[in-house]
């Protein structure tokens, strides 16, 4: 087709330019509908990218056993000292390996909260006192230095792994390698670090930030620490006294995930008979097929209002142009007289179609964009926009303006010239 | 006698014009036979009803003849679809309507150069010819205007320009001075007189006997039927044609 498009679009511009108000709420409707493409895209890119990532640092053959502290008795408040047993114990890791099929590994982990101070400068982390396996089976990578061995454990050493970002809160100025630190009253050699846990996961995963992390030998740990926890208030004494905070086993293959889990659940729960449950089994394979779960009925809610926003704004769109034919008909009539063939009248109003949804778009891709940063900050949901996404929310606009532009082009095209001129 | 055996610029040859309305035909042209030669200055005249109108849309190629043969430029009109009736209308033809029907988002010049835009092949210097044409209506000084800030006759000039923007084989106004007043329209009818001068084919629908005088020949139209031919100026069409 020999058509100039510039003068076309220019042409275009101008005629909605000439119902500025009009043009602005007939964009609405696109510009909803793409907004929610983009949104429902970003946050859908999001969870996946989540889970995925929680299934990289959990790995997806793991099973996570918990201790979580039962809900207090209220009727026990009125003594000033109490001792609080629960949670899983050593007897429960050596059941779990003795009965448990597909078994690769276990790891014991148990968790304290003791300040750490390198002269002046302190941090409160999670201490958790471990295994050396318990970085390959986490794969949690190391930064600099070296990972807790064998013989940390055996000889019960005071060395110690931190994360890489207490590292730099502690020793922001020099490497933290070799350097002595303490760890309540204890004082630990730093053998290296790692790299922080980017996703958190289980009852922690609430909190906002993670906090970083010292790992120690678990030898080491009761050495020093003991099994009991003690918090003072005011006019109450209360003691913890748990074993072990966490266990975490591997399984030989993904197909007996499901079918180890059932047996952990089962030989755990033969051993904890109390109404009130004091640990939990964390499968992240099932956490992964819940966020796709998640994440498929977000993407059909979203889905739906950006196909109906699209819908209605298309039909809007249609509206508006067969009024604006209506309108100028005369002006078709004219065009017509001078030798404009159909496909020209197509053309224009086509174009002046497609220039109104494309404006819808644009700022409909702004709008997407913005959704899911506003998202992220209110209800703490990852989302990630790639620049395929605008790409595609701005395509979309353009063909809802060639749908819903066609029907009325194609009416201003076939009027009788005749009739158009006679037009008042 | 030399001149019959010179292509017409349009012949008319037993056509006829029906309308369907309700449930009888209306029969707007009936039987026409017409020869309009190059060069030529002819007005139409007739009461309302008379077939002016409908001789003036098939002419333009605006509408078809219902039988008949309309051999316009050379070519057949009937067996014509529409994108080339398009094409003929923008190359053969140029309109000037009785309310100018400019088109009021446009300025002047781009209204000019409408019948550019439908053109195959839009010549190099289009602007300049626009350009030139608006200053041979002597309107070169409002291009930048918009249509409704010109004066009737200013519209009309700008109007002419469009019209004679390709060279059109026929220029074909349509009570082109109905809606201006006497002094405007004398200036108007002064401007179609130079263009028939400088050997354009002029084809003027009119109401008006004052007006159709100014041309060569006044058609008569009576229910769709020729009802006359006057010669009006012999010698000054003759002048014309040389």
């Amino acid at each position: 087709m020999t058509v100039a498009i510039g003068p076309t679009f220019r042409l275009g511009v101008r005629g909605l330019l000439q119902h500025k108000l009009r043009a602005a709420l007939t964009m609405l409707g696109v510009l909803f509908g793409v907004s929610s493409v983009v949104a429902m895209l970003a946050i859908g890119e999001g969870a996946s990218w989540e889970a995925q990532e929680q299934i990289r640092q959990l790995g997806s053959t793991n099973i996570l056993i918990q201790s979580i502290k039962p809900a207090e008795d209220k009727r026990a408040t009125g003594q000033n000292q109490r001792v609080t047993i629960y949670g899983l114990t050593d007897e429960d890791l050596d059941r779990i390996q003795e009965t448990v099929p597909d078994l690769r590994e276990t790891v014991p982990v148990r968790e304290l909260r003791y300040e750490v101070r390198y002269g002046k400068r302190m941090v409160r982390p999670r201490i958790l006192g471990t295994l050396p396996n318990y970085f390959d089976v986490t794969g949690r990578r190391l930064d600099e230095g070296r990972l807790l061995c064998d013989d940390d454990h055996i000889d019960a050493s005071n060395v110690c792994v931190m994360t890489s970002d207490i590292a730099k809160i502690l020793f922001p100025f020099e490497t933290s390698i070799g350097k002595i630190i303490k760890i309540g009253a204890e004082a630990f050699r730093v053998v290296g670090t790692i790299q922080p846990k980017t996703v958190n996961i289980g009852p922690a995963a609430a909190a906002k930030d993670v906090e970083g992390e010292v790992f120690v030998a678990l030898r080491t740990v009761r050495r020093w620490f003991g099994s009991v926890t003690a918090k003072l208030r005011p006019g109450v004494r209360e003691f913890e006294l748990v074993e072990l905070h966490q266990i975490v086993a591997q399984i030989n293959d993904v197909e007996n995930v499901e079918a180890s889990a059932k047996a952990i659940r089962e030989v755990v729960s033969r051993y904890h008979t109390d109404a009130k449950k004091d640990y939990e089994v964390v499968v992240p394979l099932e956490l992964l097929q819940r966020a796709r779960e998640t994440k498929r009925i977000f993407n059909i809610v979203l889905g739906s209002i950006a196909g109906i926003s699209l819908l209605v704004g298309g039909i809007g769109i249609m509206n508006v142009m067969l009024a604006t034919v209506t309108e100028r008909t005369r002006e078709i009539g004219i065009r017509r007289a001078l030798g404009a063939k159909r496909k020209h009248i197509i053309l224009q109003f086509l174009v002046e179609t497609v220039v109104l949804s494309a404006c819808g778009g644009v700022l409909g891709v702004g709008l997407g964009i913005a959704i899911p940063g506003a998202v992220e900050k209110l209800a703490n949901i990852k989302t990630i926009v790639t620049p395929a996404f605008p790409i595609l929310a701005f395509g979309i606009s353009v063909a809802v303006g060639i749908i819903f532009g066609i029907y009325p082009a194609w009416r201003a095209a076939m009027m009788d010239p005749v009739e158009a001129l006679r037009h008042e | 006698m030399g001149l019959s055996t010179v292509d017409p610029v349009a012949l008319f040859e037993d056509v006829r014009k029906e309308y369907p309305m309700g449930e009888n035909t209306v029969i707007a042209l009936d039987g026409l036979d017409l020869r309009i030669g190059r060069g030529e200055y002819w007005a139409i005249m007739g009461t309302s009803g008379s077939g002016k109108s409908t001789l003036l849309n098939i002419l333009g190629c605006l509408d078809r003849p219902s039988s008949g043969r309309l051999t316009l430029a050379g070519r057949d009109v009937a067996a014509l679809d529409d994108d080339e009736l398009s094409e003929l209308r923008n190359e053969a033809i140029g309109f000037v309507f009785q309310s100018f029907n400019l088109i009021p988002q446009l300025t002047v010049l781009e209204n000019i150069e409408v019948p550019f835009l439908y053109r195959r092949t839009a010549p190099v210097d289009a602007r300049k010819k626009a350009i030139d044409l608006l200053d041979r209506v002597g309107l070169a000084s409002r291009m930048k205007h918009r249509p409704t800030e010109l004066s009737g006759g200013q519209q009309q000039r700008v109007a002419i320009a469009r019209a004679l923007l390709n060279d059109p084989a026929l220029l074909l106004a349509d009570e082109a001075t109905g809606n201006l007043d006497s002094t405007t329209a004398r200036d108007i009818l002064n401007l179609i007189d130079e263009l028939h001068a400088e050997g354009k084919t002029i084809v003027l629908v009119t109401h008006d006997r004052a007006v159709g005088e100014r041309a060569d020949r006044i058609l008569n139209l009576k229910d769709g039927r020729v009802a006359g031919i006057e010669e009006m100026r012999q010698s000054a069409a003759g002048s014309a044609r040389r």
